[in-house]
């Protein structure tokens, strides 16, 4: 994750979307930035700051709060040939955007027959572990994920975040593009012109271990590294997969890292019934059920509603239950 | 608002800032009764040409109109939403624009669609089950038929914002119906568009019904172009029958948007004379001495007597408008006498613009088994499929 290059800097997640969308705008006049509050304020966590300054109010434009008429506002503007980057404020304030979403920005290539492509980037803070109060906290990625014609991404460390976001804005399709928000704050060393753009549907294997091995992505990611850690000292030396995008899925990763330990645990903060970790296990256990020597186990949020604050620490994955989920792949066989 | 201290006491006063200026409602609201054209005095002034070239797009609308409905009597359409009755409306929305505006149609707007220049076949192809769209969107710069109401009126206002930011000079029209007034897409459209002065004219034909809910239990509006003064935009209200105020209104409201004055709705009040589609039952809700009194005030009938009486239409001039009819009817027939084949291994081409490894192992599986079927025997593939 260091960049050796002499540019590079600390920043925060944060300082690296900014930085990923005025490279973006900078280099394209196509790009343009529109959302609630993005525009004077640089959005409420800072992402879009200063992009009002320098390209002007009608790239970085203020909307009328109306998450349905921002998404489809972008979508006529796609359709013009513009490359709108929209930011949601947070992640339960998608939902009145939802009809858009999916009836319309998914679609469209397909129901032209490839005639208009929508290339839409859509930034949702997501997830929980800030402390928000009710609808702040949501994990909504397996709505997107089930919704074909949408590519669905949520990096996990600072550089993926500005590589993921240019490769996002890059693409021709639409990308939900998930920020972890309780990872914005986190830092790294950094250098954005010198580190090559990810690309949309690969995982990276952030921790190689031979006993078993934990699939996740965004915020759960660095939960797993720290567990991965402390089953050292249970003896277990454990694999960390990052997933990075969900849609498209990278088998070949995933599947390549499971065979190699034969046991697999899925971690992540959604609720776990229907979730996108259904998804994981039983791609992997259609997959690789000859490598297995224990049903793959899920370690997700409970299916209640997100909890009040107070509460959250009790719904989010955490190091004892992924290593409770560890202890339970059938080691004694 | 600030504070103004020139008193002992402070007194909060209204000023133009962060509440926003106050405005002058009046010169937004539409006029008390539709605005007609035909059948007043106004109308002699009008080009005899326009006229004429309003009633033959007319005798084409209606033809077509006929004509698709019989496609879905033989089974050539799965299903036709007609617009007979409101075809003046349709056709205005094609005269009104240039050729570089943009169309936003709703899935009844198939004539609007058509007399922009989309082929018929190409335009019935969603509602013939071929294909959703059949015509490419940027030819006639018409968007793809809309089935969730109102959900493309905002894409009108972003296509529109996008041709501004480029220096592009044109307008988008969208085109709603009564019901879809109250889909919350609708408001946000135009509250948007307002916002954004983007050059988009919102165009409403109230029939009278959401399929079979009229207007009553759909909004208690005074009527529905007032709604346009709640945004701070113009509201026009036309008789939607009137083909001569159809164009007229439309244009000037095009006009209007074109020359930053910002966006306009327009309420066309006309009368849906068929059913919702082939597959509903009129009749269930509406009474025949209804319907019949709206058929006294065909489009078509409106603008025929106007053109007689001033002595612009004569029995040859008809009989042309009909010849072309039937051309546009024979030309459907044709092309709508053969069955399409769809290829299934499209149906992976144009979910992204590169098939994800899933997308491409779904297709190998579904050409397997189309390679098995057209030998005849399973081979390929295991024997248990059926």
């Amino acid at each position: 994750m260091t960049s050796p290059a002499t540019n590079a800097a600390t920043m925060t997640m944060a300082q690296a979307l900014n930085t990923a969308l005025r490279g973006a705008m900078r280099e394209d006049r196509d790009v343009l930035v529109l959302g609630e509050d993005v525009g004077t304020l640089g959005g409420v966590f800072r992402i879009t700051d200063g992009l009002a300054a320098e390209f002007g109010a009608r790239r970085c434009l203020d909307t009328p709060l109306a998450e349905a008429g921002i998404l489809g506002t972008a979508v006529g503007m796609a359709m013009y040939g513009l490359r709108p980057v929209v930011e949601m404020q947070f992640d339960a304030f998608v939902y009145p955007a939802f009809e858009q979403l999916v009836s319309h920005v998914a679609k469209m290539r397909n129901r032209t027959a490839g005639r208009i492509a929508l290339p839409i980037t859509i930034r949702v803070p997501y997830g929980g572990g800030i402390g928000g109060v009710e609808h702040h906290s949501d994990s909504s990625e397996s709505y997107y994920a089930h919704t074909p014609g949408l590519h669905v991404v949520t990096p996990a460390t600072v550089g993926d975040a500005h590589g993921l976001l240019r490769a996002a804005i890059a693409s021709n399709d639409p990308v939900v593009f998930l920020e972890p928000k309780r990872l914005y704050w986190s830092k790294d060393e950094f250098a954005p012109t010198d580190t090559p753009v990810p690309p949309i549907g690969r995982a990276v294997v952030r921790r190689t271990g031979a006993s078993a091995t934990l699939l996740t992505y965004g915020p759960s990611v660095p939960v797993c590294l720290e567990a991965a850690e402390a089953a050292k000292a249970e003896g277990w030396d454990l694999s960390v997969v990052d997933l990075r995008s969900l849609v498209p899925f990278d088998d070949e990763t995933v599947c390549a890292a499971v065979r190699a330990t034969g046991r697999a645990v899925v971690v992540h903060e959604a609720s776990g019934y229907a979730g996108f970790g259904a998804e994981i296990a039983a791609r992997v256990s259609e997959r690789c059920f000859h490598h297995l020597a224990a049903p793959v186990l899920r370690v997700t949020g409970f299916d209640i509603p997100y909890p009040p604050p107070m509460l959250e620490r009790h719904h989010l994955p955490g190091v004892d239950r992924i290593l409770d989920a560890v202890a339970r792949l059938q080691w004694e066989q | 608002m600030t504070l103004l201290d020139d008193s002992s006491t402070p007194v909060l006063v209204w000023t133009p800032g962060a509440h926003g200026p106050r405005r002058d409602p009046a010169p937004l609201l539409p006029d008390p009764e539709p605005f007609r054209m035909l059948g007043t005095e106004a109308a002699a002034e009008l080009d005899a040409d326009l006229l004429r070239g309003l009633y033959r797009r007319l005798v084409l609308g209606r033809r077509y109109n006929q004509q698709a409905t019989t496609l879905t009597k033989q089974g050539r359409l799965a299903v036709y939403p007609a617009s007979t009755g409101q075809e003046a409306c349709e056709i205005a929305a094609a005269t009104a624009l240039r050729e570089t505006d943009w169309l936003f149609p709703s899935y009844r707007d198939t004539l609007a669609a058509v007399s922009r220049g989309v082929r018929p076949v190409e335009a019935l192809t969603l509602l013939r089950g071929d294909a959703h769209s059949g015509y490419d969107p940027y030819e006639h710069r018409v968007a793809p038929l809309s089935t969730p109401l109102a959900t493309q009126a905002p894409h009108a206002v972003g296509l529109a914002y996008a041709a501004q930011l480029r220096g592009d000079d044109l307008v988008a029209m969208a085109l709603v119906g009564d019901g879809g007034t109250s889909e919350g897409d609708f408001h946000e459209a135009l509250n948007f568009a307002a916002v954004l002065n983007a050059p988009v004219v919102f165009l409403v034909q109230n029939n009278g019904y959401a399929i079979s809910v009229p207007l009553a239990k759909q909004s208690a509006a005074p009527t529905l172009a007032h709604k346009a003064v709640g945004y701070g935009i113009s509201g026009r209200l036309v008789d939607g029958n009137d083909a001569a105020a159809m164009h007229i209104v439309l244009s000037e409201s095009v006009e209007h948007a074109r020359s930053g004055c910002g966006p306009v709705l327009v309420e066309a009040v006309t009368y849906r004379l068929d059913a919702h589609t082939n597959a509903d039952d009129a009749t269930r809700y509406r009474s025949p001495e209804e319907v019949a009194a709206w058929q006294a005030h065909d489009p078509l009938t409106v603008l025929e007597r106007h053109l007689r009486e001033h002595g612009l239409l004569d029995d040859t001039g008809v009989a042309e408008a009909a010849e072309a009819a039937e051309e546009l009817a024979a030309e459907m027939r044709a092309e709508f006498h053969t069955d399409p084949l769809p290829d299934p291994l499209s149906l992976f081409t144009h979910v992204y613009a590169e098939p994800t490894s899933q997308l491409r192992e779904q297709a190998a599986e579904l050409r397997a088994w189309l390679t098995a079927d057209a030998a005849g025997a399973p081979t390929a593939v295991p024997k248990r499929r059926r």
